[in-house]
């Protein structure tokens, strides 16, 4: 990269948290500022320069076709792509539409849904384009985004933990509200970079952040199961802000099958091993 | 070994990079020298030990000394650009500090091979933690029976230390090179270095010692062709590469069955490992 | 403090517990005791008497752990919750060294450390071993760990003496307990009326001579017996150690590893309140001027994917090769590396497993089926 590196945010369908957590990183935002030249972050300056840009931070998933074309122009102006954030990386909240009907949907929310061009699944832009680096979490955490942009401005190749919450309850002295409270908590099979917030405020963890590495949320559930809930009440769990991610969604996907069985033959709990 | 007595055992010392010199593509020999004078006056290693070298803001990385061991020269490290901190370490310039600490670990076993014949393998990069080793040997070539080195790599032009090797050969060493993928000029053998071996007449097996280092799949294979060939397991010696963070045996990164390679290794004696070196994922 | 005969022992009206916090206090000392808080027993600094957990216990399996009323008031009439004292001789989080940059490249110095004298109130039989565990790895080795040894070197401890156990304690399986019988200054055990004091150390002596006890009478030595003998009686749990190492290492292909990793999550609550566990990982973190920099030493776990990371990907890719690592490390290759078992029996990975994994279960299932799958055999005996 000659001079400063050109920095470029776009968006897709999602709610623009994201992009607000990179002018919510205040202490760091001026020292960001001044390393980068910003291209195009439309959600801070109305000034547009055109590519090719050397980072581009994608906010959000592809849900009309119009979005599904521009991602592909997105990704031809970058160099280093990377997406910001669940929609971005797995197809967000609106990815329960992927399990849905999106016509009914239209139905039921527009008064004239003739108007309304979309697909009918909201996807990550791993789908779609090649990223080349995936910023987890519902919203992102500024400081991880702070990292990550050092980490390029400085030529690292850029890395974000990929253990467990629970690691994280562990090191801050949380104590696991799940075995002591009995309260269900998707904390060990989810991606850290909160820093185990929910858990620290007595709640469980609702997987904003997606999958852990090689997460295995079927014992998870199993073990649930042994312990009295049904698997319909779980499938709520693993569909959340990442419910499309893969690991999350086969296992909603096989927690409705066995709900389907245990209704047909009224067995609750189980275990599918 | 002043420095591994310091009161914080993570104590990193500046180290002036002296020059760079470009080996292959990708991989090249970093010359160090410690900032303060009297920790390089007092500085020695053995062939087969390795430093951990810090860029700040990156990360530290163990890299295995290809300095001369003789006397207190200049610390020389062969490099390849891998990762994270060795591609900042080659955007580093003539007069830049890092920081250095070590040396950590164990070494080829020099005095014990006296006597005896000695071949040494390389594949790819391996050459350079062998390089010490063999610099000593050819410091003392007529303690030992005979001295050959087996070099394997990618494609000739990967090939370590070109102008050297002819220097070793001058100064009694027998080297054979092999490539995986050969190019018009390449005169050397095309394939494994196993088959090196395999090829290699042995006087005296029994009095053979076998330095290895190189991809763990290599050595694997070089130790079973070496055993086949009649050479004792316990003359057997590889150098071992794992995830080492804190180099003296506290992180339990790089642990391999009972040992930290940080401390029992990286140069272990075949018999003593080989349980372990053909367990998947161990 | 080791090594001192246990000899008289004396008697602390209940009443006067609070002396001996306030003196501990009065000495500069940092109490870290037993407190109730996030509906767990776990280790915070105590201040006064009215911190401690007074009239809770707890009940435990695997995977399940829930805070319950006592019947009594007594102080220490639980077993061990969440937390263990590594996290303060081995904290989750220090700086070990830093950097600055200066005309002449940088200047690197050592991370701060300079930690409170701490005195651990309430440290169980199972627990003094895994200081001990741990004071071989961090202190007893070729290297030091500047860290640990200036928070061990200052600590005052004083022990109990389970009067009851969970069920998943197994200390009695593995030589670790109930019963205190060193590395400690003071050591108590909980009576209606008071605490029967043992001294372990002249620093206990030193403490105990400004406390106002009296000599036990049979009455109360007796009846701390009984009580001791109650925690032994209520242990169920067993691990069969015999030949454990070998077992372990014999076994490394054995089918049964395959299974666990079925149900493992490889979340890390297993390494992380274990009491010896000591992984970690040191990563720089640097501002965005790259001006300065510092090294961030890190509890870490062998579970994750990147504990064994190396160029071209991680040594341990899937789950089977993790909790094999951790349970081989535990139990059977910690004797070649500390010559001790890294396990003392306290139950806690079983707890604190999110689906109730058991390691004794686990060991006991290989065990009945120790050879069914050896690993070929060592190339060095052919």
């Amino acid at each position: 990269m000659s001079g400063k590196p050109r920095l470029a945010v776009f968006k897709f369908a999602s709610c623009d948290g994201c992009q607000l957590s990179l002018l919510d990183a205040e202490d760091e935002l001026l020292a960001i500022a001044g390393a980068v030249e910003i291209a195009y972050f439309l959600e801070a300056s109305s000034r547009v320069l055109p590519g090719p840009y050397d980072v581009t931070l994608v906010e959000g998933s592809i849900t009309t076709p119009h979005d599904a074309e521009r991602i592909q122009e997105v990704r031809r102006q970058s160099k280093f792509l990377m997406t910001i954030g669940a929609c971005a990386t797995s197809g967000g909240i609106q990815a329960l539409r992927n399990w849905a009907s999106s016509e009914e949907y239209l139905r039921a929310v527009y008064a004239r849904p003739e108007y309304i061009r979309t697909l009918s699944t909201s996807t990550a832009i791993a789908d779609h384009v090649k990223v080349d680096f995936e910023l987890r979490g519902c919203p992102i955490n500024h400081h991880q985004l702070v990292e990550v942009l050092s980490s390029l401005i400085a030529g690292r190749t850029p890395r974000t933990p990929n253990h467990s919450v629970c690691l994280d309850c562990k090191r801050r002295g949380t104590v696991c509200v799940t075995v002591a409270q009995g309260i269900p908590c998707i904390g060990p099979v989810t991606h850290a970079g909160c820093g185990a917030l929910c858990p620290h405020f007595d709640r469980g963890c609702y997987g904003c952040y997606g999958p852990a590495a090689q997460a295995n949320p079927s014992s998870l559930n199993d073990w649930w199961m042994q312990h009295g809930h049904a698997p319909q009440q779980l499938v709520p769990l693993m569909r959340n802000f990442n419910g499309y991610a893969p690991s999350f969604r086969s296992e909603s996907e096989r927690l409705e099958r066995m709900a389907a069985t245990s209704h047909s033959s009224d067995q609750v709990g189980g275990n599918d091993k | 070994m002043t420095l591994q007595t310091g009161i914080n055992p993570w104590q990193s010392h500046p180290a002036v990079i002296e020059s760079i010199t470009l080996e292959v593509a990708g991989v090249a020999t970093f010359r160090l020298r410690l900032q303060s004078e009297e920790l390089a006056a007092s500085y020695r290693f053995e062939p087969g030990q390795f430093n951990m070298l810090w860029v700040p803001g990156a990360g530290e990385v163990a890299i295995s000394l290809s300095a001369d061991p003789n006397g207190a020269g200049p610390l020389d490290h062969t490099i390849r650009a891998a990762g994270n901190v060795t591609r900042l370490l080659f955007r580093q310039t003539h007069g830049s500090v890092i920081g250095l600490r070590g040396p950590y670990g164990t070494s080829w076993p020099l005095e014990q091979a006296v006597g005896s014949h000695v071949i040494l393998i390389a594949g790819g990069i391996g050459l350079a933690p062998l390089r010490p080793a063999i610099l000593a040997l050819l410091a003392q070539r007529d303690r030992y029976e005979s001295l050959t080195l087996l070099c394997g790599a990618r494609s000739p032009d990967t090939l370590l230390y070109p102008a050297e090797r002819a220097e070793w050969e001058r100064g009694g060493m027998k080297v054979l090179t092999t490539v995986d993928r050969a190019d018009g000029q390449w005169k050397g053998a095309v394939g494994v270095v196993t088959l090196l071996l395999d090829r290699l007449t042995l006087p005296d097996p029994q009095q053979t010692t076998v330095f290895m280092c190189g991809p763990e799949i290599m050595m694997r294979f070089c130790a079973l062709t070496a055993l086949d060939r009649g050479i004792p397991a316990e003359n057997l010696w590889l150098s071992a590469e794992r995830n080492m963070q804190c180099a003296v045996g506290l992180c339990g990164h790089c642990q391999w069955g009972p040992n930290f390679v940080c401390r029992e290794g990286p140069v272990f004696r075949y018999d003593r490992i080989a349980p372990f070196l053909n367990v998947e994922g161990l | 403090m080791t090594n001192l005969p246990l000899q008289t022992t004396w008697f602390l009206p209940r009443g006067e517990l609070s002396r001996l916090i306030e003196t501990l206090r009065a000495d500069g000392y940092e109490v870290v005791g037993p407190t109730v808080d996030q509906g767990a027993i776990v280790y915070s600094e105590i201040r006064s008497t009215d911190d401690l957990p007074k009239g809770w216990t707890e009940t435990q399996g695997p995977g399940q752990y829930r805070l319950e009323r006592r019947t009594d008031d007594a102080y220490f009439g639980f077993t061990v919750g969440p937390h263990s004292w590594k996290k303060y001789l081995f904290p989750p989080l220090v700086t070990v060294s830093t950097a600055e940059r200066t005309p002449d490249g940088w200047s690197i110095s050592d991370g701060k450390n300079d930690p409170p004298k701490y005195a651990f109130l309430g440290v169980r039989a199972c627990e003094l071993a895994a200081i001990a565990v741990q004071d071989r790895t961090f202190l007893h080795g070729p290297y030091v760990d500047p860290v640990y040894k200036a928070r061990r070197d200052q600590a005052f401890i004083i022990a109990v003496n389970c009067t009851q156990a969970a069920s998943t304690c197994f200390c009695t399986s593995m030589g670790t307990g109930p019963r205190c019988t060193r590395g400690f200054d003071l050591a108590l055990t909980e009576l209606p009326a008071g605490f029967l004091v043992e001294v372990g150390s002249p620093a206990g002596e030193a403490l105990a001579a400004r406390l106002p006890l009296v000599e036990a009478a049979e009455d109360h030595t007796r009846e701390a017996e009984a009580r001791r003998q109650n925690a032994v009686d209520q242990i169920q749990r067993r691990m069969d150690t015999t030949g454990i190492r070998d077992l372990l290492l014999q076994n490394l292909e054995h089918p049964r590893w395959s299974d666990v990793a079925q149900r493992c999550l490889s979340c890390t609550n297993c390494t992380m309140v274990c009491p010896t566990c000591f992984c970690h990982s040191v990563r720089d973190v640097s501002d965005l001027t790259g001006d300065q920099a510092r090294r961030e030493r890190q509890w870490d776990s062998c579970f994750n994917l990147d504990f064994s990371y190396m160029n071209g990907g991680p040594v341990r890719n899937d789950v089977r090769s993790r909790y094999r690592q951790w349970l081989t490390h535990k139990l059977a290759s910690w004797f070649d590396q500390f010559d001790v078992s890294g396990c003392v029996g306290c139950g806690r990975c079983i707890t604190w497993c999110p689906v109730g994994i058991d390691l004794t279960e686990e060991v006991a299932a290989i065990r009945s089926s120790d050879g069914l799958q050896r690993p070929p055999v060592s190339p060095a005996a052919t």
